[in-house]
């Protein structure tokens, strides 16, 4: 039973070092040589395939029910209590299963996944994903031909989730995929990053992760995956229908109403580094694109 | 004492500039350094821009005149920060890129009003001079009332680019109502009297 790919200790430094090392082989033995050259190596600060750090990673984050500000939920989440933890999976399926967590990291293998996140405010960072594709977990259940999408409900407790007490959004968070969209392979349940597990701040005990959307699609800390017919109105959707639509597929093309999505800036590059130009499905379109051949993206955004 | 008051307000003015001059050079500015230094300066505009407004209805209150002499200091910081707060943007964070700039300002509101609110700055930055209120006379208090647009602008650019209801967007708007509102009881007190 191998559930991560790199022991839980592998620290981050040796962790990238070893990646770079990777990538210095593929890119052949001249700029392995001159990725050694401290200093040199310079042309990599650009390069959007490097991973964020992991303090970036753990401590900017955008998850309103700890609190609006990019440090609140590290700062607000670390008594969070995430055991016991259970996943319903109901609506329209013949029988309705209930899991808990340990019994979901026992039946599916976690592996390394690699994904960019592409924030709907214009930033992105590249996370060393530890999980699963959220069909394993799906096709546990038959699905009656009413069900046409796929909805998610976070967790609602106020008592331990400070942001919960406001009104910001309509609590508990929603969100929702088609279920073609929530059956692909890209589309992961995440139980872990940089091989360790899955902090507080960032969705523990269960979140999943859709790299070709926007961020707020991966819905966190996750209890309930309901089968539906009619398609899901999102707590984005909700606040805003003109800012945020069901699909919200990344889409350089379409601009949200107060940002420009044409291009993006990477976390963690410093002060001086350019914006980079944004890709279609973040750079996954070769995976997608398929979901959504024929249908005006504009109109569907 | 007196001759030190208002070097003194220059100096406090110019502290924001220090703090975020020292963090881009000390690297203190987390993941996001362009928004954190476009944050930061456009948060002290606004604040400028009360304290500017301030300086008038703390006369009435404390019968002191001093606070008067701030205003051209405090009135030349806003448009200090504002100017700062511009080129973030559109040289830090858009490298001068012409193209998504001009788009932003026509399709986007708050991008829109935050640059009006700028270019109406202009005019009240060129005639700050005290030859220029010589010159200008009582025009130059009928120009100058364009701050209370000015200020109402800021704030709504605040307000707008927010992405759900939050409290300190409000809050700017909440003082420079108050302070706009101190200015019409002065009036109708006056009409009264008068």
């Amino acid at each position: 039973m191998k559930k991560f790919k790199y022991s839980e200790i592998t620290p981050e430094k040796i962790y990238k070092n070893r990646r770079s090392f990777i990538k210095s082989i593929g890119l052949g033995a001249s700029s392995l040589a001159i990725s050694t050259i401290p200093f040199a190596n310079k042309s990599f600060a650009n390069d959007r395939d490097k991973l964020t750090s992991y303090k970036d990673i753990t401590t900017y984050n955008n998850y309103y029910e700890f609190g609006t500000s990019k440090s609140d939920p590290y700062r607000n989440s670390q008594i969070f209590k995430t055991t016991p933890w259970e996943i319903s999976i109901e609506g329209e399926v013949e029988k309705p299963i209930k899991l808990s967590m340990e019994e979901i990291s026992e039946m599916f293998v976690s592996e390394e996944r690699i994904y960019r996140l592409r924030c709907v405010e214009g930033w992105s960072m590249v996370i060393p994903w530890m999980g699963f594709s959220l069909s394993e977990l799906l096709s546990k259940v038959n699905p009656t031909n009413k069900a046409k999408f796929v909805e998610f409900e976070s967790v609602y407790d106020p008592a331990q989730m400070k942001g919960q007490r406001y009104p910001v959004l309509n609590w508990p968070y929603n969100e929702g995929l088609r279920i073609d969209e929530a059956m692909h392979p890209l589309t992961t349940v995440v139980t872990g990053l940089y091989g360790k597990k899955l902090p507080n701040q960032n969705g523990a005990p269960f979140r999943i992760f859709i790299p070709w959307k926007y961020g707020f699609k991966s819905a966190k800390a996750i209890v309930k995956i309901k089968f539906v017919e009619n398609m899901p109105t999102s707590s984005w959707m909700w606040a805003s229908p003109r800012e945020y639509g069901f699909y919200s597929n990344v889409n350089p093309n379409v601009d949200h109403p107060r940002w420009s999505q044409a291009t993006e800036r990477i976390i963690g590059e410093g002060v001086w580094a350019p914006r980079v130009k944004t890709l279609m499905f973040n750079g996954y379109g070769d995976e997608v694109a398929g979901l959504y051949a024929g249908m005006d993206l504009k109109k569907y955004f | 004492m007196k001759k030190y008051l208002k070097p003194g307000v220059f100096l406090l003015s110019s502290i924001p500039f220090l703090i975020i001059l020292y963090k881009i050079f000390l690297n203190k500015l987390g993941p996001e350094p362009v928004k954190e230094i476009t944050h930061f300066t456009g948060e002290w505009t606004l604040i400028f821009i009360c304290l500017t407004l301030s300086m008038s209805p703390l006369k009435r209150f404390t019968k002191l005149t001093v606070w008067i002499s701030f205003r051209r200091t405090l009135g030349l910081f806003v448009f200090f920060y504002a100017t700062l707060h511009l080129l973030t943007y559109v040289g830090l964070d858009y490298r001068f890129n012409w193209s998504p700039i001009i788009d932003d300002v026509l399709k986007k509101k708050y991008i829109f009003i935050g640059f009006a609110a700028w270019l109406l700055l202009l005019p009240l930055a060129a005639t700050s001079s005290k030859k220029m209120v010589r010159l200008l006379k009582n025009n130059w208090k009928k120009l100058h009332r364009l701050i209370y647009v000015i200020a109402i602008f800021g704030s709504l650019h605040y307000i707008w680019l927010s992405k759900t209801i939050f409290f300190r967007p409000l809050v700017y708007l909440i003082i420079i109502l108050v302070l706009l509102a101190l200015r019409i009881k002065i009036k109708n007190r006056n009409i009264n009297y008068g």
